[in-house]
């Protein structure tokens, strides 16, 4: 463990503390105030119709009858809302070559993908709104589909956008070293051809939004169900073109979104639309099919990689090919191509090889979009890396923690830059490839793997270390022309009463950011936690930032805090010496009261202080003018990412007859920098473990050759139970990053980059006595038992 | 109710509360057979919502006492319609004299499903994933059917027809199924392959056998998600009729399976591999009921 930032005996050290989330009881107790709650007064309700088709001409629409319909207020086609809403493109600068065609909130002509919206009704209730829709015709003319990647390459196959060459949305390549040469010299070459099906978020509570346009005030607010309050402010301001201090947006209690709800939605962009159309508030909650049809996918990815070593195993070089479809449009604002530069960027980073070729081919289908989901990518880049290491530690004849241990960047040698670019300040691959070790038991492990194979029983051991991205700075997505923030700010007042309240632009989805930012403000005041207030996710409250995602609430949100209370601090002491006649430095705060900073003594309680700046200013030398609000920005300087690190263990067993996995421990050891609040950490890494395992065994969006997604509900998407999870053990280690004073990385997304890698090299682990191999997921029955040879 | 409640969408419909059969009956013939019988509502609720179905009337048959009750009538235990998944795992008469639909009640989707579905809603709707359909086959129950034109009985083995389709007539309502009482010389087995505890299975079997010491004198074998029907699988019983199950029996029950199921193309699962899966378990399930079960 790192040195701790505060004293940990003394009050108020609430850094590194494992503290209950303050608003977790108000959730349970059903006290959450979520979008799909929400009723104002006047409310309508939107309901969309949907192409049946995944890809045809729309010939004609007829609404007259929905329309006569009895509590139908508006019946919207994509035409309608054009009239008001410049349409979107999902390209960034950065990504050079990339394309995409406009968006509109609803089509005007053609459709794209089989459950894209077509027409919007709104009615004063849902169940109107839906009668109505059964009122429309709309008259199609089928298109040749595109569906699988096969098929998106063929050479004069069909395209989905037809006028354009070809079905490329973006193609990148990256080379460096001596990567043929290494081949060409190497003693062994180990090669396989992945592929990862489509998944989705599967959110408790599904897209959720209140568009409520007031034509008196041309003031439009947003209930929205969102990560980034702030990004959707300046996307309705621009695109339906109201002044940005004139758009409101209110992200309140959320019931998930792992990255799913920062996306722009058609269904979404249009609800803005109808209620600047009717001057009354709108509300849209998708139901769990339209959130299969509609909420971004991510993954569908297919990579063949080779890895190069020599006679001893040390690896020498790599060489990836990721072809992935994301569906008609690239997802705007940040694209669907970030999934795919993060699979080729982060292949092979934990390892210290220097010659690397990657090429990505983004490519366009009929088919939802995909874009950003937790550990965007990831998952991808850790399972290639990490089976390639097991298949050359098979063939070397060496133990996979020591074929690891041979090539991992050692701790001491940081910094390190990837053959991919990418900058390491410091990682711990050494001291946590030996910590999994010991906490898995390795050995035993293996020796009971021995014996109950000889009684038939197959036993699966399987690890993968993982590098994780996290604390972008705006060479994510502000350098690509994105109006997206990777600052974040804070404004913090003392109270009259001497509590403080914190308004901050990182935001909350459950994940316990209102939690940590108290403990940091109360930690470095000098505060009770319980005194500090949070409030997050308001636009006309909170200053203007980046909110929550990427991994960055923590350490870029947190920093932010710990900057600001300082800032207050000085302040405060600033007016508490000239009331005790002191300097400001011979002072401190504990618990609330102005010490003296050498030997603790109390001298003023801070509510005093408060009440004296606000209500007896006469008292205080003429010229003072006490300054117990303050505001801070910060945006991370330094290296542009803070890449976090870690290793992940696990125990499964096969049943060979039924290709049934049973999965009977997870490990895994992290290093996310400073841990704030170890509950929460350990709460993050579960989290994303078990949507990881989700994607290995569960996961998959399924569509039929005609582009129907085949498992839209819950009862055929299978979504990770508790039944099936297995225990996690965690340890931690701690490499404060030294780009901040608080050293705090992301952790959100590290459970879900290295579990389905983990439970590969498990599975094939355990099947490895029948000579079968898998490299394909989701690992479903289907799969074990046809490697198997079983059917 | 508050129509401006988003999560209603089914369409508008009517709703009866009846006391009694007759009156359940007479709603029924009155709608114009545009009706349906509402009870844990576990499957035709969502059916609503998603406007695959929307009757003029639902009428909602939970008051009606007649439909309640587990109880012993001569040699059969009478499960009233309304009797709810749950119950046939806590009440005592079932896993007395009904072990077997004990013995598949845990496996019936998850605790706030079973608080709710019925096993009489259960069998009429005859979904060839569930598991109490198959188990009515495997315990040759007797479907007790209420209609304007009176009361009948309907064996098991006649009551299955296709997909969804059972030999219940519009406007009929099954008002129980009777059981034969488990008995001393009897041993029952029942498993299914499910990707995750309470999901429809890949395959699931149940079965009831008769044996004198170790030899089989009567089975019966019972599949589900295997077809358009709960299936039973003749073959396979002729093989072990009269058999001690040893491993080669077994083996030779295996075989048989073959001829008895012939498992449709499925989205993610081969008819090859259901085949395989359901060979795997009739394995599984035979070696236990040789053990005693």
């Amino acid at each position: 463990m790192s040195a701790p930032l505060t004293s940990l005996d003394r009050p108020n050290s609430y850094i590194g503390r494992a503290l209950p989330r303050p608003n977790a009881k108000r959730l349970l107790a059903g006290r959450g105030r979520y979008v799909s709650d929400l009723k104002l007064p006047r409310m309508l309700y939107a309901a969309f119709l949907r192409s049946p088709h995944a890809h045809a001409k729309i010939v004609s629409i007829k609404i007259d009858e929905a329309c006569a319909r009895e509590g139908v207020h508006l019946v919207a086609t994509g035409a309608d809302l054009a009239k008001i809403c410049t349409p979107w493109t999902g390209t960034l600068d950065h990504f050079k070559g990339m394309t995409s065609a406009p968006q509109l909130p609803l089509p005007l002509d053609r459709v794209v993908w089989a459950g894209q919206a077509v027409v919007a009704v709104v009615a004063e209730s849902r169940a109107i709104a839906e009668d109505a829709l059964e009122l429309i015709e709309v008259d199609y003319e089928d298109l040749p589909v595109v569906v699988d990647i096969d098929g998106a390459r063929k050479a004069d196959g069909p395209l989905v956008n037809p006028g354009s060459a070809n079905n490329t949305c973006f193609r990148s390549q990256l080379d460096s070293g001596v990567v043929d040469d290494a081949f060409a010299h190497a003693a062994h070459v180990v090669e396989e051809e992945f592929s990862f099906g489509r998944h989705t978020a599967v959110t408790l509570e599904p897209r959720a939004i209140i568009a409520d346009y007031d034509p008196s005030a041309g003031m439009l607010t947003v209930h929205h169900g969102t990560q980034t309050p702030y990004q959707f402010q300046d996307l309705y301001s621009r695109h339906y073109n109201i002044p940005e201090a004139r758009v409101r947006v209110i992200a309140t209690d959320i019931g998930g979104s792992f990255g799913m709800k920062l996306h722009v939605y058609h269904e979404d962009m249009a609800v803005v639309g109808l209620s600047i159309l009717l001057g009354r508030p709108v509300k849209y909650v998708a139901d769990r099919m339209e959130s299969f049809v509609s909420d971004i996918h991510a993954r569908d990815h297919r990579v063949r990689a080779r890895v190069a070593l020599d006679a001893k195993g040390e690896i020498l070089a790599m060489d990836v090919l990721d072809l992935t479809a994301i569906g008609a449009f690239s997802t705007y604002p940040r694209t669907s191509v970030v999934e795919g530069n993060q699979v080729i960027r982060l292949i092979g980073a934990p390892y210290r090889f220097k010659n690397y070729r990657a090429t990505l081919e983004v490519i366009f289908q009929n088919k939802v979009q995909t874009s950003q989901y937790r550990a965007v990518g990831h998952p991808i880049a850790c399972a290639v890396t990490e089976r390639l290491v097991d298949m050359a530690a098979s063939k070397l004849g060496l133990d996979p923690f020591a074929i690891r241990a041979q090539n991992v960047i050692p701790d001491d040698a940081y910094p390190q830059t990837s053959p991919t670019g990418y900058r390491f300040e410091a990682l711990s691959h050494q001291a946590c490839l030996k910590r999994l070790h010991e906490m898995m038991g390795y050995d035993a492990l293996r020796a009971e793997q021995a014996d109950l194979r000889k009684r038939g029983i197959y036993r699966g051991i399987g690890i993968a270390a993982f590098v994780e991205i996290t604390n972008p700075s705006p060479a994510f997505y502000g350098v690509g022309g994105a109006r997206i923030s990777s600052q974040d700010g804070a404004i913090l007042s003392l109270t009259p009463s001497g509590e403080v309240r914190c308004l901050i632009s990182v935001t909350e989805q459950g994940q316990g950011t209102e939690a940590i930012i108290s403990q940091i403000v109360a930690d470095q005041l000098g505060l009770a936690q319980e005194c500090v207030k949070v409030i997050t996710g308001d636009t006309e409250v909170t200053p203007h930032g980046g909110a929550t995602w990427a991994c960055r609430g923590a350490g870029i949100g947190g920093e932010t805090a710990l900057q600001a209370t300082r800032a207050l601090k000085r302040n405060i002491l600033e007016i508490a010496a000239l009331i005790l006649q002191e300097q400001p430095s011979a002072l401190d705060i504990l618990d609330g009261e102005i010490v003296d900073a050498s030997t603790r003594n109390p001298r003023l309680p801070i509510a005093e202080i408060a009440r004296i700046a606000y209500f007896r200013s006469d008292t205080l030398p003429p010229g003072t003018q006490a300054q117990l609000t303050v505001s801070h920005h910060f945006a991370p300087q330094g290296y542009p990412f803070a890449f976090t690190n870690g290793i992940q263990g696990c125990s499964l067993e096969v049943d060979v007859e039924t290709g049934f996995i049973k999965l009977l421990k997870h490990f895994i050891v992290e290093d996310c920098g400073r841990v704030i609040n170890p509950m929460l950490v350990d709460e993050q890494l579960r989290g994303g473990i078990v949507q990881g395992l989700g994607a290995a065994l569960f996961e998959e969006c399924r569509y039929s050759d005609t582009g129907q997604l085949m498992n839209g509900s819950l009862a055929d998407y299978l979504v990770p139970m508790p039944m099936e999870m297995p225990d996690i053990v965690i340890a931690h280690v701690e490499t404060p990053t030294a780009d901040t004073e608080l050293g705090a990385k992301g952790v959100g997304e590290a459970g879900t980059a290295a579990a389905s890698a983990c439970v590969l090299n498990a599975v094939n682990d355990a099947i490895a006595p029948f000579d079968a191999t898998i490299s394909s997921i989701p690992i479903t029955p289907a799969k074990v038992l046809k490697a198997l040879k079983r059917f | 109710m508050d129509l401006g409640e988003t999560a209603v969408k089914a369409k508008a419909f009517s709703y009866f509360r009846a006391a009694t059969i007759d009156q359940a009956l007479d709603a029924h013939a009155r709608a114009g057979d545009d009706a349906r019988f509402i009870a844990g509502g576990q499957s035709l609720v969502p059916a609503l919502s998603l406007r695959l179905q929307a009757p003029r009337l639902l009428i909602d048959i939970t008051h009606i006492g007649e439909l309640r009750g587990v109880r012993r009538e001569g040699d059969a235990l009478r499960i009233g319609a309304l009797t709810r998944h749950c119950e046939m795992l806590s009440e005592p008469l079932i896993a007395e004299f009904a072990p077997l639909l004990h013995a598949a009640a845990p496996f019936v989707a998850h605790p706030a499903i079973r608080n709710r579905g019925t096993f009489g809603g259960s069998v009429a709707l005859a979904d060839p994933a569930s598991e109490f359909p198959a188990m009515t086959l495997a315990l040759d129950a007797e479907i007790e059917i209420a209609g304007l034109s009176g009361r009948r009985r309907v064996k098991a083995d006649d009551f299955f027809i296709d997909l969804f389709e059972t030999a219940l007539e519009p406007g009929e309502l099954i008002t129980a199924v009777y059981v034969p009482l488990f008995r001393a010389d009897q041993r029952f087995a029942f498993d299914e392959l499910a990707r995750r505890r309470g999901d429809y299975a890949l395959v699931g079997c149940g079965m009831l056998a008769t044996c004198t010491g170790e030899r089989i004198d009567d089975i019966r074998i019972s599949f589900f998600s295997v077809g358009n029907t709960p299936t039973r699988v003749k073959g396979v019983e002729a093989t072990l009729i009269g058999a001690r199950l040893d491993a080669e029996r077994i083996a030779a029950a295996q075989g048989a399976l073959e001829g008895d199921l012939a498992p449709p193309e499925g989205d993610e699962v081969p008819p090859s591999m259901r085949l395989h899966l359901a060979r795997v378990l009739l394995g599984r399930l035979l070696g236990r009921l040789g053990e005693g079960a």
